[in-house]
């Protein structure tokens, strides 16, 4: 990667003071940042392995319902018996202490951003021996049979969901929950994005773009392509696991198959959002994540009811017109400008692949 | 085990022959999605949303007072003009792509599919009342609907008939002929694009068919598409493409497991072993073929 650009260095800097100023700019939105934090999260690490690799997984959602379950289980689980908080549904009987509370939720993020990784790492060798649609369709199945056997598994609250211990209320402060939740997105968001940029600049990229260009003739150079692959998995699903575990708080309520393991929707805005920004660039999820977001939030409302007949038609004229996406788009019209803009080192890189 | 199925092996018949029955049902579809994948090369996951518009389609009849069963004749042929109008609209963009384009697009038509569905006729669990009995077996230890038995004959009636259509009629051969080589057949005078919206078409049709059976004899609802997709999805790679016997017999063997799972597991998990299933399938596959450094194609 070597050394940050001075204009990288003003662009990066620009971008960091403007999230931290964010909730407080734009304070009555501090859940809908939070939220685009989490999409960009989630897009990007799905572009990790969609994109960069060429798996196109519908079940990221898997790792990303698992952290969610994980981090609220663990974070009552520390201090109060689980069973009987489930129970209870809404009547809390048990309240955490202010201290308890961030104690919880840090562990329970950690176990979210760790047990999802193992279990990709896990079932990393069976699923991803599967190529091209199987592995699509095989993911899909995943992500929705975990929504459903969550949905009846007692402990953590079966069909009738699970709430989520509700911020401390010691702190008067009514701000200070958004605050909370979206510095920590943030703060996973800018984890995410070093990490990200620093695989673009790596070899690993490289070795994942080779699987996805030509798997067959990858192996036959020597490289061991299902380790990469499950690295590649695991890295996506570390993100994802950490992104169920802030939504998880910031929502309050979990359900199994609505909120948790919500293919219909996270699971199919984490791939659309990529497809839309551009698979297999840097920064293409990103915007394709921020257009997204504001296109929901800004139609959402006014077709109350229609979203999801939107939402479809959205993800119809995206796939059949748009496959390369926006990033794509730009870069067939504009080649010059774009490697200006895009790593000069990364695309040269490309064109000489391919 | 303290499970009823084991205290009551009479059970274990119920379950057969349920599953069984189930599966004519599953088999039709999955013949559907077979023909249209063979051809087409696309995989549709819209595939369980047009079953579920299909029922609907009877499930209206229904509610202006024309029996429901007339549905079998009356679906398809409102299905073939949807099937035939979504290929216009959006699948012939497709057919060449990629296939996880077609997954993710037919993924949107699903989306649109159960949203408009759900405007239409409501968010509620519907079944049109066939009044057809049930048939008492084993000193009435044993019920079968008789509208199960008549879902399965008229199941086992259209795929007879179509295989006979496809083998006889003009349009049954350039459909077969494209699925072979599309651009030979292009060659040789077969309007290709005509053939694909023909087959696209029947496909729905079929899922037409089943719906109105899945009417009479399970239950419908806006959301439950998606399992019916992944059922035939499930029992194609097992078959494999444009072979009916095996169709039906994998089609069986998952009602079978099917109901055998409902007892043994329980009803609310009857959907999660479905999909566990297919995950197992392919990764059974998977390892079987990269003994032989193959993979799944």
């Amino acid at each position: 990667m070597g050394k940050v650009k001075q204009k990288d260095l003003i662009l990066y800097s620009g971008l960091i003071i403007l999230g931290l100023a964010a909730p407080y700019l734009f304070s009555a939105f501090k859940v809908q940042l939070t939220y685009l934090c989490v999409l960009i999260v989630l897009a990007m690490t799905w572009n990790l392995q969609g994109g960069e690799m060429g798996y196109n997984s519908f079940g990221n959602i898997l790792f990303y319902g698992l952290g969610m379950y994980l981090t609220a289980s663990v974070q009552v689980g520390m201090f109060f018996p689980l069973a009987e908080w489930t129970e209870s549904g809404g009547e809390k009987t048990f309240v955490h202490t202010t201290a308890q509370y961030f104690q919880g939720i840090g562990v329970g993020l950690l176990v979210a951003a760790i047990v999802p990784t193992i279990v990709a790492g896990a079932i990393g060798y069976a699923i991803l021996g599967l190529r091209g649609h199987y592995f699509a369709i095989c993911t899909l199945g995943l992500g929705i049979a975990a929504g459903e056997i969550a949905g009846g598994i007692e402990i953590i609250g079966a069909g009738q969901g699970f709430t989520t211990p509700p911020f401390p209320a010691e702190i008067v402060d009514p701000e200070a929950r958004g605050q909370f939740f979206y510095f920590l997105s943030f703060l996973v968001l800018v984890l995410a994005f070093v990490f990200v940029k620093y695989i673009y600049g790596s070899r690993f990229r490289l070795i994942l773009n080779a699987i996805r260009d030509n798997e067959d003739k990858a192996e036959a150079m020597g490289i061991q392509t299902m380790k990469y692959k499950i690295v590649g998995w695991m890295c996506s699903a570390f993100f994802c696991g950490l992104a169920g575990g802030i939504m998880g708080g910031l929502i309050g309520y979990i359900d199994s198959t609505d909120v948790a393991f919500d293919g219909r929707e996270m699971g199919v805005f984490m791939v659309l959002m990529a497809i839309l920004g551009g698979k297999g660039t840097l920064w293409g999820p990103i915007i394709g994540a921020t257009l997204f977001h504001f296109f929901k939030e800004g139609l959402w409302t006014f077709i109350l009811g229609w979203q999801y007949v939107a939402l479809g038609v959205l993800i119809v004229v995206i796939v059949v017109y748009f496959p390369e996406g926006l990033m794509g788009w730009l870069r067939e019209k504009y080649p010059d400008k774009f490697g200006e803009v895009i790593d000069e080192k990364d695309r040269k890189a490309q064109v000489e692949l391919k | 085990m303290d499970l009823l199925i084991f205290q009551a092996p009479i059970l274990m018949v119920q379950a057969s022959l349920d599953g069984i029955l189930l599966g004519i049902l599953f088999a039709l579809i999955a013949y559907g999605m077979a023909l249209q994948w063979g051809v087409m090369n696309i995989i549709n996951i819209a595939q369980g949303d047009l079953v579920i518009l299909g029922g609907y389609i009877a499930y209206t009849m229904y509610l202006v007072g024309i029996h429901p069963a007339w549905g079998v004749i009356v679906s398809p042929i409102i299905m073939y003009f949807v099937g035939w109008a979504l290929y216009k609209l959006v699948i012939n963009k497709v057919v060449d792509r990629d296939l996880f384009i077609s997954i993710l697009a037919t993924f949107g038509i699903a989306i649109v599919f159960q949203q408009l569905m759900n405007f239409v006729f409501g968010a509620d669990v519907v079944v049109a009342q066939s009044e057809y009995g049930t048939t008492m077996l084993f000193d009435n230890s044993v019920t079968l609907p008789n509208s199960k038995i008549f879902a399965a004959f008229i199941s086992v009636i259209y795929a007879i008939g179509l295989v006979i259509y496809m083998k006889k009629s003009r349009l049954g051969r350039a459909i077969r002929a494209t699925a072979q080589n599309a651009r030979a057949a292009k060659i040789l005078g077969v309007d290709t694009e005509k053939v694909y919206a023909a087959t696209f078409g029947i496909n729905a049709a079929l899922c037409g068919v089943a719906g109105a059976l899945i009417s009479i004899t399970l239950t419908l609802h806006p959301y439950v598409g998606l399992p019916y997709t992944v059922r035939s999805f499930m029992i194609v790679i097992v078959a494999g493409l444009g072979n009916l016997p095996a169709v039906a017999i994998s089609g069986m063997g998952l009602g079978l497991f099917e109901e055998f799972a409902d007892y043994i597991l329980g009803t609310e998990f009857r959907i999660g072993a479905v999909f566990m299933l297919l995950v197992f399938i392919l990764v059974y596959r998977r390892f079987k073929l990269s003994k032989k450094r193959e993979y799944l194609k």
